[in-house]
């Protein structure tokens, strides 16, 4: 894209960044009121008052250049670093003006790395809430670079700050803030003549920072280090005494420039609310009360919507069957096609709810509170109270909850999280929850509200927390570190979500799933149902010369011959033998060879199973009579003339897809994140023995 | 007096730090000496604590405030 100038939004989490990224450039995207939800790196393009087009940057939140995580690790790096292609022109520094102090350090770093700044001061509205007034001019004077307030959630200031960045100067006008030299000035010194940097501040951050820096050579990076021993640099020290020092320069900076009345800061609204959410007992209660809530509402809002859905692609299917000439063609698009896509297509309201529910919980400031409350929980068990939110992700989806581990600092909290993820029931669970619910639990109330079918899914929920957990527990034997964990994290005040947010997430992530599901799932189902419909050799012939002698053709019912060719014919098709090929090793489990079928094809993804079933089962039945998966499955039949799907059967399949590593993306996005291929096969291994085992045993518990 | 011995709603001034990791990431967090803190909640399970400093509220473990020595 062609734009004039690259400007990068930088700040600490919940100022308000991402929000100021989506009012600057249109573009709309995630965002939530947890530390670090903008993970990656998003960009767009701003039109600036002067006709020109200037591309936005939003770096991830942090509260200083010295990286915690790795996500924050990237500010500093495309910051400082010449030859990078995404250095700004121009730096735009967020801060929340309600809490200046803090925000402002993050600020004095940048400034003194000398690139030209602009400063915003966001959340004006609420500063001036709490009866905190600021003399802007003044501060933009001594600090020498131009400062707009603003607030981003209503808009206001905006064509200001644009005005700024259009007409921000190309050299950085700032005031030193803290004399940097006087940190380490032999060292510094040495550092700017060996590696040719020309800015003092840039060279002390290299000196603690060379050895994680992608753009030192290895000879650059060694000479630092013997530099470092050389002049007896310790990077800890020099750290507590730069942050020291830059907090006397914002104070000194504050205290002509910012006064607040002093009031009892302990009754704000936020303390309040706190006080109930985070209460000994209330806090856990309500947390439970809304999962519950949750989980609860995605079954019965989605009911209507989702029957809607089913009707119209059972509608669909049996109109295109009488429009079509009948053929191998139109069965594949119809039957393969079609039939795999509509298993997918009808859970789009409850994967919308149940995202709309976590954007919820994140843009309020809540997710932060349950962390809080979890921390002590988590830890025993060799977690972190940051692994709820990966956790509490992985009921959405585990990849996106595995990229949010990066907030985790600790390398062993984020590696046993990243392992136990996956066991969290998520989205794509659900339709195989549903639909095995749906066969064997009754649809009834107890104890008034409780429906029946909504317990039992609770149920599958609340054992993937108590088996993760568990996991965590072993795992934290096993797993060896050193390294200490520790929980320093901002407690955001709580805010009303931006309902416009949460629509929008809703959107993205479902369509985002139909997406990437559907391609797999319409991929899967086409080689599903070739795969069915063709068999080796000439086996199929012979079966249809076999049912053409006239013992069958005169003594049968046409309707019922046809239905005992199909399935001899599926019997006999590839996928048939593959099930066959596998039958015996889940025949202890309970499952049969077209279960087999679906479990293979499940590899993939979860989601694939509806699909499967879907194909097989109207490959097996009467194409002239459509009927949904679910009463095609419930009325499935042993060759005894026993019904498949016993209760048995269906907790049993549930034990294999809650513990089964099922997901292609899942294990690609383990070894992005770990990059070592033994955590993706340790964690395949491990999950699908539990699978084995756990189905195992259910079964012959409830046999 | 150490920061982990305060009640809820208690007061005190950061003097100093007894660890010189920890101390590195909570003065970035604006917790340095000099520095009023006030015990805001403390979390059902007994830890972690909830201060409030600088102007924010900021989480963190018993075993961590614990290293933050009071005047």
């Amino acid at each position: 894209m062609d734009t004039d100038i690259k400007v990068a939004l930088v700040g600490n989490p919940n100022t308000g960044k991402s929000t100021l990224f989506n009012v600057l450039t249109g573009l709309n995207q995630k965002i939530g009121n947890f530390p670090g939800v903008t993970v990656d790196k998003k960009t767009g393009v701003c039109e600036l008052p002067d006709g020109r087009r200037a591309q936005i940057i939003d770096l991830p939140g942090t509260y200083s250049l010295y990286p915690k995580s790795r996500d924050e690790s990237i500010v500093f790096s495309i910051l400082a670093d010449r030859t990078n292609l995404l250095k700004p022109d121009l730096v735009v520094v967020i801060v929340d003006a309600s809490n200046l102090k803090r925000n402002l350090l993050l600020y004095t770093q940048v400034a003194d790395l000398k690139v030209p700044v602009v400063l915003a001061l966001n959340m004006m509205d609420m500063a001036q809430k709490a009866e905190i007034s600021i003399d802007v001019n003044l501060i933009a004077q001594k600090l020498g670079v131009p400062v707009i307030p603003i607030s981003a959630r209503k808009g206001e200031g905006i064509d200001k700050l644009k005005a700024a960045i259009a007409f921000a100067n190309k050299v950085p006008l700032q005031q030193d803030t803290i004399d940097v030299e006087a940190l380490a000035p032999q060292l510094i010194a040495q550092i700017e003549e060996d590696i040719q940097v020309d800015n003092p501040y840039f060279a002390l951050q290299l000196a603690h920072q060379h050895e994680t820096l992608d753009f030192l050579t290895p000879q650059q990076s060694e000479r630092i280090e013997e530099l470092e021993h050389e002049f007896n640099f310790h990077s800890q020290k020099a750290q507590a005494s730069e942050t020291i020092a830059r907090y006397n320069y914002i104070n000194d900076l504050l205290y002509d420039t910012v006064t607040k009345k002093e009031t009892a800061q302990d009754q704000t609204i936020s303390n309040k609310i706190d006080r109930v959410l985070t209460h000994k007992i209330f806090g856990f209660v309500l947390f439970l009360g809304i999962l519950m809530f949750i989980f609860q509402s995605i079954f019965a809002w989605s009911a209507y919507p989702m029957k809607l859905i089913g009707d119209l692609f059972v509608w669909a299917q049996s109109s295109l069957h009488h429009i079509l000439p009948s053929g191998p063609l139109t069965s594949l698009l119809v039957d393969g096609v079609m039939g795999g896509l509509s298993g997918v297509m009808v859970f789009i309201p409850q994967i919308a709810i149940l995202f709309g529910f976590i954007s919820i919980l994140e843009d309020t400031g809540y997710m932060s509170r349950v962390t809080f409350m979890m921390d002590r929980i988590m830890r025993k068990v060799g977690l972190n109270g940051k692994s709820v939110v990966p956790l509490i992700g992985g009921f959405a989806c585990a990849v996106p909850s595995i990229m949010s581990t990066r907030n985790i600092e600790n390398w062993k909290d984020r590696m046993i999280t990243i392992m136990v993820t996956p066991l969290v029931t998520c989205s794509a669970r659900l339709p195989v929850y549903t639909l095995l619910i749906a066969l064997v639990v009754p649809n009834r109330n107890v104890w008034w509200i409780f429906n029946l079918q909504g317990l039992a899914l609770t149920g599958m929920y609340l054992f993937s927390l108590i088996s993760a957990v568990t996991v965590a527990f072993v795992m934290k034997y096993i797993l060896k570190s050193r390294e200490r964990g520790y929980f320093i994290m901002e407690l955001p005040v709580y805010r009303m979500p931006r309902w416009k947010n949460v629509g929008l997430t809703m959107y993205e992530r479902s369509g985002a799933f139909v997406l990437q599901a559907g391609k797999v799932i319409i991929a899967v189902s086409v080689i599903l149902w070739v795969l069915a419909s063709f068999g080796p050799g000439d086996r199929f012939k012979q079966i249809e010369l076999k049912y053409q002698q006239p013992q069958y053709t005169q003594h049968q019912q046409s309707d019922d011959l046809q239905r005992t060719i199909a399935s001899e014919k599926l019997e006999n098709s590839y996928a048939g033998m593959l099930g066959h090929a596998i039958a015996p090793v889940i025949k202890p489990l309970g499952f049969d060879w077209k279960i087999g079928i679906a479990l293979i094809t499940s590899f993939a993804a979860r989601e694939v199973f509806v699909g499967t079933m879907a194909t097989i089962y109207s490959v097996d039945g009467n194409a002239e009579k459509m009927e949904s998966v679910q009463q095609k499955m419930g009325t499935a039949k042993n060759p005894d003339g026993s019904p498949v799907f016993t209760a048995a059967v269906a907790f049993s399949l549930m034990m294999f897809y809650a513990f089964a590593m099922q997901c292609a993306s899942t294990v690609a996005v383990v070894y992005r994140e770990t990059k070592d291929w033994r955590w993706p096969a340790a964690q395949f291994a491990y999950m699908t023995v539990l699978a084995y085992v756990a189905s195992f045993i259910t079964y012959h518990l409830l046999k | 007096m150490r920061l982990s011995q305060l009640a809820v709603g208690e007061t005190g001034i950061v003097k100093e730090f007894t660890d010189l990791e920890m101390s590195v990431k909570l003065m970035e967090m604006g917790c340095l000496p000099g520095e009023e803190v006030r015990v805001s909640r403390i979390a059902p399970l007994g830890d972690p604590i909830a201060i409030h400093v600088s102007g924010y509220q900021l989480s963190l473990r018993k075993r961590e405030a614990s290293t933050i020595i009071l005047q």
